[in-house]
């Protein structure tokens, strides 16, 4: 078998997760590698949708920013920021949102504006982006974040937008008719929501990761499905695919210098 | 009516201390070149509004020249922090600066009721977040036909919107194209504007039928500044150059590196340095 880092495991396994139908809004960084993956070995039929207004875009490298003259150059269409999040974002047409986060809780709520107190902060993050109206907006929410203590947090220093809130019901009490978070792909497994709890729960460990090293990487007590799979590896053409991705980006990025 | 002058006179006549300015481009088509001038025209007390402050804001943030800043996203997109903007907010160097902060949605409604006449921005937005904890201008509204619980902001209303663009004619019409942000929102919700342009032409030429294009009536001053986006990007001229955003990262990092770049880089150059940058990729502009 290839060797292969945890990162491109967690891609690649968030990748798995879109289909040829789905509309995504994808998030820079993880999520956009994870999106194109997608697009480019399984599912060459996905939508991708980035906020700065390009629909349906196929870059053939991953773009830096939110609005790489690449986005649009490759879209159906290029719309105006505000068409974007008025009609397509609120109007409720897209059905999968992609975010990463700074910190996650055990709701998978995502603090990506401050650590530490707002007004005397610690790290002072970018900020909420798009991310408060994608989390309720979109019909439902895939989550790619490396695991670590001081990410996967018991409390969140500030709600920047919100996963499943307080757990059950409490989401839907607010009046939010789409389904919230479902994946949580990290580098170590994949979780999703228990059906009553809404807490996010291991459904799969990826290979060669042990429950410890979930644990360790975790600040709250980590609950298992009663049924655990083991992921499937990546197979040599999705890492095949990813790399090449990867390095055609670097190359164009270096180019461009 | 539009009037085309120089940079350095646009900024002189249009942008005044104290002002609250709104300088867009979401990653494409930043006026980089007319953020320079401001910081050289040394005016201070601004309240800057922008959904992405980007190196933009770093660099007016970090010069002095912001009081408040109004934003939604303030990092270097895809590389990291803003390091000046992080200094200002969590060590208030060169002094504080308050922050009124937003959703990139909140942001983009508040520029469309600004440009609408609106007093506010009305949009399903905000649920359950902390964001209204530490912002009082998040406020709602029922709708008075479904009794639906609305997220509502105070529209954007800024005395000054500095864009940049690709084309602007001799009546100052002005053209833009590819990805649009909420350049045409600022500059009709504004009670000024400036609009740098990669050139000035005689005719637009033959193009869409729904171009997206500011008549000179709505603008007022238009200024060439050719490679002024610098180093983001202008559609059909030049490419983003990623490059120098992750070079930035060291350059703004300390204080004394930031400041010795904008002394070279801004201070003792004119807008005239950003023609450097500028070029036109034929295959694209056609």
């Amino acid at each position: 078998m290839t060797d292969y880092k945890p990162n491109e495991m967690m891609t690649i396994a968030a990748a798995r997760a879109l289909g040829n139908d789905d509309v995504c809004f994808v998030g820079i960084g993880m999520p956009s590698a994870a999106a194109n993956l997608a697009r480019l070995s399984h599912a060459p039929g996905v939508t991708l949708i980035y906020e700065s207004g390009t629909l349906a875009t196929k870059p053939t490298v991953l773009p830096l920013s939110i609005g790489d003259g690449e986005l649009c150059e490759t879209a159906l269409t290029t719309v105006a920021v505000p068409e974007m999040f008025r009609y397509w974002l609120q109007g409720g047409r897209i059905s999968i949102g992609f975010l990463g986060g700074a910190q996650i809780d055990k709701y998978a709520n995502l603090n990506t504006t401050v650590v530490g107190p707002y007004d005397k902060p610690k790290v002072r993050l970018p900020g909420g982006g798009g991310a408060p109206e994608i989390a309720t907006s979109c019909g439902e929410i895939f989550i790619i974040m490396a695991q670590g203590k001081r990410s996967f947090v018991e409390k969140l220093d500030f709600v920047t937008s919100i996963g499943h809130v307080q757990g059950g019901d409490s989401r839907a009490k607010l009046g939010i008719k789409t389904k919230g978070p479902t994946r949580l792909i990290t580098d170590l497994a994949l979780f999703e929501p228990d059906p009553q709890t809404k807490e996010m729960t291991v459904v799969s460990i990826h290979p060669g990761v042990t429950r410890e090293q979930i644990q360790d990487n975790t600040g709250w007590q980590v609950r298992y499905a009663a049924k655990v799979a083991q992921t499937l590896p990546p197979t040599v053409r999705e890492l095949e695919v990813l790399r090449d991705l990867h390095a055609r980006t670097a190359r164009v990025q270096g180019e461009a210098a | 009516m539009a009037r085309i002058l120089s940079l350095a006179e646009a900024v002189k006549e249009a942008v005044c201390d104290g002002d609250t300015v709104a300088m867009e481009g979401f990653t494409h088509l930043i006026p980089h070149a007319a953020g320079h001038e401001i910081i050289r025209q040394g005016r201070k007390h601004l309240t800057l509004i922008r959904m992405t402050p980007d190196l933009i804001y770093d660099q007016l943030i970090g010069m002095g020249c912001a009081d408040k800043l109004v934003f939604s996203w303030g990092g270097n997109p895809g590389v990291g922090s803003l390091h000046r903007f992080r200094d200002a907010v969590e060590n208030g160097w060169p002094h504080k600066l308050a922050i009124e902060e937003h959703s990139h949605a909140a942001m983009a409604n508040a520029y469309e009721a600004g440009a609408a006449g609106l007093p506010c921005a009305i949009f399903r937005g905000y649920r359950g977040t902390d964001f209204h904890k530490v912002n009082p201008n998040i406020r709602s509204v029922k709708c008075p036909f479904t009794g639906e619980e609305l997220a509502a902001i105070p529209a954007h209303r800024p005395d000054v919107a500095v864009i940049h663009a690709q084309r602007a004619d001799k009546a100052g019409n002005v053209m833009l194209e590819g990805v649009l942000g909420v350049q045409k929102e600022a500059v009709l919700a504004a009670k000024r504007s400036i609009v740098t342009v990669e050139e000035i032409v005689d005719d637009f030429g033959p193009r869409s039928l729904n171009a997206v294009i500011l008549p000179g009536w709505t603008v007022g001053y238009v200024a060439e500044v050719p490679g002024g986006a610098f180093p983001s990007y202008a559609q059909g001229y030049y490419p983003r150059n990623n490059n120098f955003y992750k070079e930035w990262d060291a350059v703004s990092r300390e204080r004394d590196s930031f400041l010795a770049w904008m002394k070279t880089n801004v201070l003792e150059k004119g807008p005239e340095a950003f023609a450097a940058h500028a070029r036109k990729l034929r295959a694209a502009a056609e």
